[in-house]
């Protein structure tokens, strides 16, 4: 049985050891380069554009890199709500699980020159930029080795070597700072992109209509990610949004509506909008996506939405699960394989935490460092005036 | 959340003043409310004596995130008690518009650090509209509620204490309460005021402070500072929740054998200058607190008010025990806040000056 499957493909490094299913050697999946071509379930909708074909050129390898990365988020996303309750984890904490497929299948579309810019809800991009789990962690505890040395927190995840400008607290004010960058970038000609990433309840801010004058006006590669979960906090976008077309609202500025719990999809519309900002300036892309857990943790999530809501999109709109049937369907992997890639990454997962919780919090001399450039000499003040003045470095 | 150096739960009941100083409007009793109940009841006698004030922000609706406009919008309906979009400076425009042509609108920003792009409308527009217009318009019934101040672990945009920024703009008016009975007084007073009023309120103590509230509607007056514990060495100045680690501060001072004096300012702007200055004429010395950094707070206003009006009768230079100028800290907090131990040391260091 295993070995006919096996002849039909090129290519493979699929060692012909499957014999019983208690066989102590394990397959190993299908890591086949070659291209598959998928189509994706929902067409997309456009304003002022053409639409990506429905046909999305991928791999055995690709897909299952969606798999094993969204399982880590998903996993990350779960440790970090347990790590919440255990009070490990203090202060705000935003959680991505429901919309890993859009963190992932940007990703595939672009490289790392191109930046991203998002939100408070940021754990799962910054995994998706090739941040470590245990930097993830140790920041969400507050430690030193975090990625922002434990000073920003939740809310706060950077990684400049991957161009990810981060992890903004404050709703809607990193479209106007993404904008810039891509401003930067058109000035460097350095053929890279800006997507600049915000929530429907962001949509309604006036920086947002200020910054897509500016970068239609001037023609800046800016893709204007909407990641649409429906809920902005906890206010539906029918109450919120004269208009629920979130692409439609740059009104001369093309969109895409994309379902966004749909990696391959994601992936297309992301490699379209580059290639579009690249000669043509702006693009919004709308991803229809949704969120499991409530707006942060002190939000259950069931005050405004019902539970059968919930489970209902995690049984058909799941992006893990799509993936897990894509690759069931095309034998790139089975399903043990699959539940023991999975075991790997919780075990991942459980050793970035316990790494994370060793490592010590930052110096208490830290609360000074970094305010200004070294060398600027400015005193800062404590308490009384008296006792207690640093000069900072 | 998890106590903060001496922040515990508590029941706010602050000694009762002798004779001369002015005192709490209403010693008599109410029920026991915390600080969003006594806010709620506020709110519901506001909307009740007047047809034509609105409650309107992010949330509202169902009571809001901190439960202040609890069972508003079933009582007086979805026409005056609504949710905004996701947009400070939209609502705040909005409620200058609505209160230009004679309605009182409350306005609530979810919290004080997100007033900011509403900056300039506070600022440019309803600061300045009476003025401008010769006295033709103005929005005098606007008031703009902010949760503000450190709950213990929110960071740098959950944790801010902009108070110092609205004070530099005349033309409004600031108002921080210090406990329920006081909200409840103060906020009526910030309503029915003819002027526009930024009204922040202490989240940390919206669960934490519980006090009797009478049930009746009262106002506290503006403007007007109030000794809630009297003394003779020295005279401390504040407001809001930081009142709390103060008179904490001023019961160990006691045990060393120092008598301070407590004045809650109330009123910001504008501020009380003749209770203040009476007080540190009769103690020679000041020292003041609030959590938001030192440089350019609102207690360098007071310490250089007070050093003009009281110079040859002060003993010690005036003393400033504030946050720290830095960021709102997420894990430092415990280091910038201005603690009881901070205070205590710099109320020995002024004391034997």
């Amino acid at each position: 049985m295993a070995i006919s499957r096996l002849s039909s493909r090129s290519n493979t490094f699929l060692k012909p050891a499957i014999t019983a299913l208690h066989s102590p050697i394990r397959r190993h999946v299908s890591t086949d380069t070659s291209p598959i071509t998928i189509e994706t379930a929902v067409p997309f909708t456009s304003h002022l554009c053409e639409s990506p074909s429905r046909s999305v050129e991928t791999s055995s390898e690709e897909i299952l890199a969606f798999f094993r990365d969204m399982a880590r988020m998903r996993r990350m996303e779960i440790a970090a709500d347990s790590l919440y309750k255990a009070k490990l984890i203090r202060g705000f904490c935003h959680l991505y699980d429901g919309q890993e497929a859009l963190a992932v299948g940007m990703e595939a579309a672009i490289t790392k020159k191109d930046a991203i810019i998002t939100s408070y809800r940021d754990h799962c991009t910054f995994i998706g930029r090739g941040g470590k789990l245990v930097d993830a962690f140790s920041e969400l505890m507050g430690r030193k080795t975090g990625c922002s040395h434990g000073k920003g927190g939740s809310m706060h995840f950077y990684k400049k070597d991957a161009s990810f400008y981060g992890g903004h607290g404050i709703v809607g004010a990193q479209i106007p700072l993404g904008c810039g960058l891509a401003f930067a970038q058109k000035y460097k000609k350095d053929e890279a992109v800006t997507f600049v990433l915000y929530g429907d309840g962001a949509a309604n801010q006036g920086q947002l209509f200020e910054a897509l004058n500016i970068a239609a006006l001037w023609d800046l590669p800016a893709i204007l990610v909407c990641e649409n979960n429906h809920y902005g906090m906890g206010t539906a976008t029918w109450r919120s949004a004269k208009s629920p077309a979130y692409f439609k609202r740059g009104d001369y500025v093309p969109g895409l509506k994309v379902d966004g719990m749909d990696a391959l999809a994601v992936k297309q519309a992301c490699k379209f909008a580059k290639e579009h900002a690249l000669k043509n300036g702006p693009i919004i892309l709308e991803m229809d996506t949704y969120r499991y857990h409530g707006h942060s943790m002190s939000d259950p999530g069931s005050t405004y939405r019902t539970r059968d809501e919930i489970s209902g999109v995690r049984q058909v709109r799941d992006p893990i699960e799509r993936v897990r049937k894509l690759l069931l369907s095309h034998d790139i992997a089975t399903e043990k394989e699959l539940k023991d890639m999975e075991k790997e990454i919780r075990k991942e997962v459980d050793d970035a935490v316990a790494q994370a919780k060793e490592s010590p919090v930052p110096d208490s001399s830290e609360l000074f460092t970094n305010m200004y450039v070294k060398d600027c000499g400015v005193e800062s003040f404590g308490a009384d005036r008296k006792d207690l003045k640093v000069t900072l470095p | 959340m998890a106590a903060l150096l001496g922040r515990s739960c508590r029941k706010l009941g602050f000694l009762s003043s002798g004779h001369g100083a002015r005192r709490t409007v209403s010693t008599e009793t109410g029920k026991s409310l915390n600080l969003y109940a006594a806010i709620n009841q506020a709110l519901h006698i506001a909307l009740d004596s007047d047809p034509r004030s609105y409650v309107f922000g992010e949330d509202v609706g169902f009571g809001g995130v901190f439960r202040c406009t609890t069972g508003l919008a079933e009582r007086f309906g979805k026409n005056r008690v609504f949710n905004t979009p996701l947009c400070e400076q939209g609502i705040v425009g909005f409620g200058i518009g609505l209160a230009a042509m004679g309605n009182r609108a409350i306005v609530e920003i979810q919290f004080a650090d997100y007033i900011y792009p509403a900056f300039d409308q506070i600022v440019n527009e309803a600061a300045k509209f009476r003025y401008r217009s010769g006295n033709q318009f103005n929005c005098g019934g606007l008031t703009i509620r902010a949760p503000y101040g450190a709950v213990g672990h929110g960071g740098h945009y959950h944790s801010q204490s902009p108070e110092a920024f609205f004070c530099h703009v005349p033309g409004i008016k600031v108002v921080i309460p210090r406990s329920p009975r006081e909200a409840k007084g103060l906020l009526l007073s910030c309503i029915r005021d003819p002027n526009p009023v930024v009204f922040f309120e202490p989240k940390w103590l919206y669960r934490q402070a519980v006090e009797e509230v009478p049930e009746h509607d009262y106002t506290i007056p503006l403007s007007e500072a109030e000794v809630i514990r009297e003394g003779n060495d020295i005279t401390l100045v504040g407001w809001g929740a930081q009142l709390t680690i103060m008179e904490q501060a001023c019961l160990e001072a006691e045990k060393e054998g120092i008598s301070c004096e407590l004045i809650d300012l109330k009123t910001l702007l504008p501020w009380d200058k003749e209770t203040v200055e009476a007080s540190v004429k009769k103690t020679g010395r000041l020292l003041i607190s609030h959590e938001a950094p030192i440089t350019g707070g609102f207690g360098a206003e007071i310490s250089a008010t007070i050093l003009e009006r009281c110079f040859l009768k002060l003993e010690a230079p005036v003393s400033r025990v504030c946050g720290l100028d830095t960021p709102f800290p997420l894990v430092f907090e415990p280091f910038y806040m201005p603690t009881k131990n901070k205070i205590l040391d710099a109320i020995k260091t002024t004391v034997n000056y």
